[in-house]
């Protein structure tokens, strides 16, 4: 059986050379986002922004949006957002915080209803005060913020430094265009939109892991190749698997948009979003991180352990391809000659000079 | 690679096995699952999983004490103790008690009353509530000039606000089980607040209509021409137009109650009435007032609204009368079942609804099902045409993935709503990622000349720890999710908890289990990915 490949073998793609384009471009971006959210700002669903929520079935079977914008004014009750979706029997109205209370929500609840009942079934009902939207808003943020430290933590004593702070460097970023993403398709931000925003984060995070870890590995098995290379290679290798993910968990999300109903639309739209701008960051900004935080400084600063860690990571040979890898790599990119990575780690001597020399000014 | 003990393999077929079963009723319909639990024995019938109320439709209502409603109350009953006080001691005072906006003063012109009154003005601290961490409930000051005033703290009312709660909790589960619903859950949540949710529920109407109630019934007697203007309040009737003028002496109290029933008025219209009957106390009561005042009307006053004033033709002695009030009969249902399970000590205001028709629960139901369904079936075929027979091991991983999740969630009692259906589908993307990264890494190792066997064994043990790193990773946003959010993001994290929890079981040792097996019998000559 011919099985499916999407991505293609062996690539050699030079992405750190993309570093000088991306960085712009994404900061630009998050600007942009930023930007949006000031300006445009959110469209905040009532567990945000305090209200109503009603959800009308006509038991005609077809709602009339017209008559049903008319109520807002009829009752009183400010403006009421008539909103018709999937069919045509069902409706949505909402209307914001009534002036009076707790109370006043209530009693705005039942003339709606004393209204629309004989036509309309009340299929749901969400009223939100406003103090208890206002707690919404701050244990939803806290939640971002805390399992951003909390991950930044993790990976800090799992990595090196630079490795936890890129990965949050390009958690920030996932995280500010899908603010962005909000801001911009006007989608309701409601308490599934944080769960959906703490998943992109957890992509984000799942995929610049994969990557960091790969990165960590080569970092060891190739002590002389150039920084940039070997994060290329690192990224290139884990390549097929990036691929082949996101497109599993593209389908699932596809299936969730087209069959999971009104509710979790925006969260899967969301999550759509989230993973190309999650893949996109692992790659782009993530690991150009680790050369501008000069990755590799830090070895030079500690012999012994890297020895042991030298000693350690080549207990199974790597052989053969690796190497021509590595050289054909530096053909391609036409850079600074690389010396060929060697079967045995190097002496330490042999890479202090290297790594000095790449030291990024402070 | 190939070494796979007996006992591991053993108990990874009992652990899927036993995932199976757990699993098995929940997907029963519920006909069948009833007919079954009556044969079987309640121990080999696990329980269904719990759907949330966005998936079966019900009701959750957050109440709020309503804090002006709560001073107020307290301002009264001190007011009540300070005159009793005040008689007690044979103290003058000088105009009446007047209230502030958090207590209440007096003018006490006589310093040596003051002394006398102020040392037991100061212990109605301790009947006003118990130790409060140092903190007192009460301030009482007086000045020189001699005013006198007694204040409210924040402590203090903090918590009479935190034991209105713990009162009103008993009495809401009295109301909603009268109502007949199954399962309704009653929480405290923080000092000031009460959640209720009941699931399944068909007319959350009523609902809020028995929980909005305070249901504190009085009988007073109506005003007659001429009185104390001082004794005197106007009230507003239920039923009728305009209000009426009522004695501010309350005769006889809803809390001498001993029961109450709905019921038709026998003698008359036989329209809803509502029957009681009092205790010995509101018996010899009602006996009192009604022997004294024949002749005159008695109103029957709940949450300060008169429901009715009927004219007292003979005095009523047995313990026992009627209120009729222009009733249906569902209205005197629902007023039976107010004053049987007794009053708020507070009013309680509605600051948070969410209720979903069983209709749409339905709806969301059988959204969430297909969208689980197309979504694993489009994941399974991918597998399946890019990792041929591997994909098949994967596929099986992820069923097995799939009834540990619902068997985990059956176990743990845990609600499963809609964000945690969400939750799952993304597991199962997760899981599949897992296995992605071994066959890429296998594939890798053999296109860098190694040995099927030798690629194999690199590859579940390379990918291994960024599996690791990447699943805790993940599990620590699940974490602070679990423990930050609230509803809906809550049950998304156990959802995502729990995958992530069975991926390294299934996704990795499932996995390589079955491909040990298959390399076994396979003996191949050549990778198949």
């Amino acid at each position: 059986m011919k099985l499916l490949r999407l991505a293609p073998e062996n690539t050699k793609f030079p992405f750190m050379r993309f570093r000088r384009v991306s960085y712009p471009f994404s900061a630009v971006l998050s600007l942009v986002a930023v930007a949006l959210f000031i300006f445009k700002g959110m469209n905040f669903g009532i567990d945000f922004a305090g209200g109503t929520v009603i959800e009308l079935r006509a038991k005609s079977g077809f709602a009339e949006v017209a008559t049903l914008r008319g109520l807002g004014e009829n009752l009183k009750l400010g403006d009421i957002e008539v909103q018709a979706f999937g069919n045509q029997a069902d409706a949505t109205l909402r209307f914001g915080l009534q002036p009076g209370g707790d109370k006043a929500q209530q009693e705005a609840v039942e003339k709606v209803r004393g209204a629309v009942e004989t036509q309309y079934d009340v299929r749901r009902v969400e009223v939100v005060g406003p103090r208890v939207s206002n707690e919404l808003v701050q244990s939803g943020t806290l939640g971002v913020v805390i399992s951003i430290l909390a991950v930044l933590t993790y990976l800090w004593f799992r990595f090196e430094w630079q490795f936890a702070i890129g990965a949050v460097i390009a958690t920030m970023h996932d995280l500010l265009l899908t603010v962005g993403f909000f801001s911009i398709t006007q989608l309701e931000f409601n308490t599934t939109s944080i769960a959906a925003i703490l998943t992109i984060v957890g992509y984000s995070l799942n995929e610049t892991v994969v990557v960091l870890d790969r990165i960590r590995e080569n970092m060891r098995k190739y002590k002389k190749l150039a920084t940039a290379q070997m994060v290329d290679m690192s990224i290139n290798a884990v390549l097929p698997r990036t691929i082949m993910t996101a497109t599993t968990v593209m389908l699932a999300l596809i299936a969730l948009v087209v069959f999971g109903g009104q509710v979790i639309r925006s969260f899967s739209l969301a999550m759509i979003w989230g993973i190309f701008v999650a893949t996109y960051s692992s790659i782009f900004i993530c690991s150009p991180m680790l050369i501008y935080l000069g990755l590799r400084n830090e070895d030079v600063a500690r012999p012994a352990e890297e020895k042991a860690e030298a000693e350690a990571g080549t207990e199974i040979e790597y052989h053969g391809s690796s190497d021509a890898y590595a050289a054909s790599m530096s053909d391609d990119i036409g850079d600074t000659p690389v010396p060929v990575a060697p079967k045995r780690p190097a002496p330490k001597a042999a890479a202090k000079p290297k790594s000095s020399a790449r030291r990024r000014p402070k | 690679m190939l070494r796979f003990s007996t006992w591991k393999f053993l108990a990874i077929v009992a652990m899927t096995l036993a995932a199976v079963l757990v699993t098995v009723p929940s997907m029963l319909s519920p006909s069948t699952y009833e007919a079954l639990a009556a044969r079987l024995p309640s121990w080999l019938m696990p329980p269904t999983i719990v759907l949330g109320l966005d998936l079966q439709g019900g009701s959750h209502v957050m109440l709020e004490v309503d804090q002006s409603d709560l001073l107020s109350t307290q301002i009264k009953n001190l007011r009540d103790d300070v005159r009793r006080i005040l008689r007690e001691e044979k103290v003058a005072i000088t105009g009446g008690i007047g209230a502030t906006a958090r207590g209440v003063q007096l003018r006490v012109p006589d310093a040596a009353d003051r002394e006398k009154i102020l040392p037991r003005l100061r212990q109605l601290r301790n009947s006003f509530s118990a130790n409060v961490g140092g903190q007192s409930p009460l301030d009482v000051d007086a000045t020189p000039e001699g005013l006198v005033r007694i204040t409210v703290t924040d402590t203090g009312l903090r918590d009479k606000s935190r034991k209105a709660v713990e009162q009103s909790i008993e009495v809401i589960r009295r109301r909603v089980d009268a109502l007949g619903t199954r399962e309704p859950s009653i929480q405290r949540q923080g000092d000031d607040r009460v959640l209720v949710q009941v699931p399944g529920l068909q007319d959350p109407q009523t609902l809020k209509d028995i929980l909005g109630q305070t249901a504190k019934l009085e009988f007073r007697l109506v005003a007659e021409p001429g009185q104390n203007p001082a004794e005197v309040e106007e009230l507003e009737q239920v039923d009728e137009q305009g209000k009426l003028p009522i004695e501010k002496q309350i005769m006889v109290q809803g809390e001498d109650l001993t029961d109450a029933q709905p019921g038709f008025d026998q003698q008359r219209s036989g329209e809803p009435v509502v029957n009681f009957r009092f205790n010995i106390r509101g018996a010899q009561k009602f006996g009192d007032v009604t022997s004294k005042n024949v002749g005159r009307l008695f109103a029957i006053v709940l949450d300060n609204k008169v429901i009715s004033a009927p004219r007292i033709l003979t005095p009523i002695t047995g313990g026992s009368g009627q209120i009729s009030g222009r009733f249906t009969v569902e209205q005197a249902n629902n007023l039976a079942i107010l004053l049987r399970a007794g009053a708020l000590p507070a009013k309680l205001n509605i600051v948070e609804e969410r209720t979903v028709g069983p209709g749409l629960g339905q709806d969301s139901i059988d959204a969430g099902k297909r969208a689980a369904f197309v979504g694993a079936g489009l994941v399974v075929f991918y597998m399946l045409i890019t990792y041929g027979v591997f994909g098949v091991f994967a596929n099986l991983a992820l069923f097995v993935h799939i009834a540990f999740i619902f068997a985990g969630l059956v176990l743990l009692g845990s609600t499963l709503t809609l964000p945690g259906i969400a939750g799952i589908v993304l597991t199962i993307g997760m899981a599949v990622d897992s296995n992605v990264l071994i066959y890429e890494r296998i594939r890798e190792e053999n296109h860098a000349g190694r040995s099927i066997l030798a690629s194999l064994d690199a590859g579940f043990n390379r990918a291994f720890a960024t599996i690791v790193d990447s699943n805790v990773t993940m599990g620590v946003a699940a974490l602070i999710l679990y423990f930050l959010g609230s509803g809906p993001v809550r049950g998304f994290a156990v959802s995502l908890g729990l995958g992530i929890l069975t991926t390294i079981v299934t996704a990795v040792t499932m996995t390589r289990m079955m491909i040990a097996v298959w390399y076994h019998y396979a003996r191949p000559t050549k990778l198949p990915i």
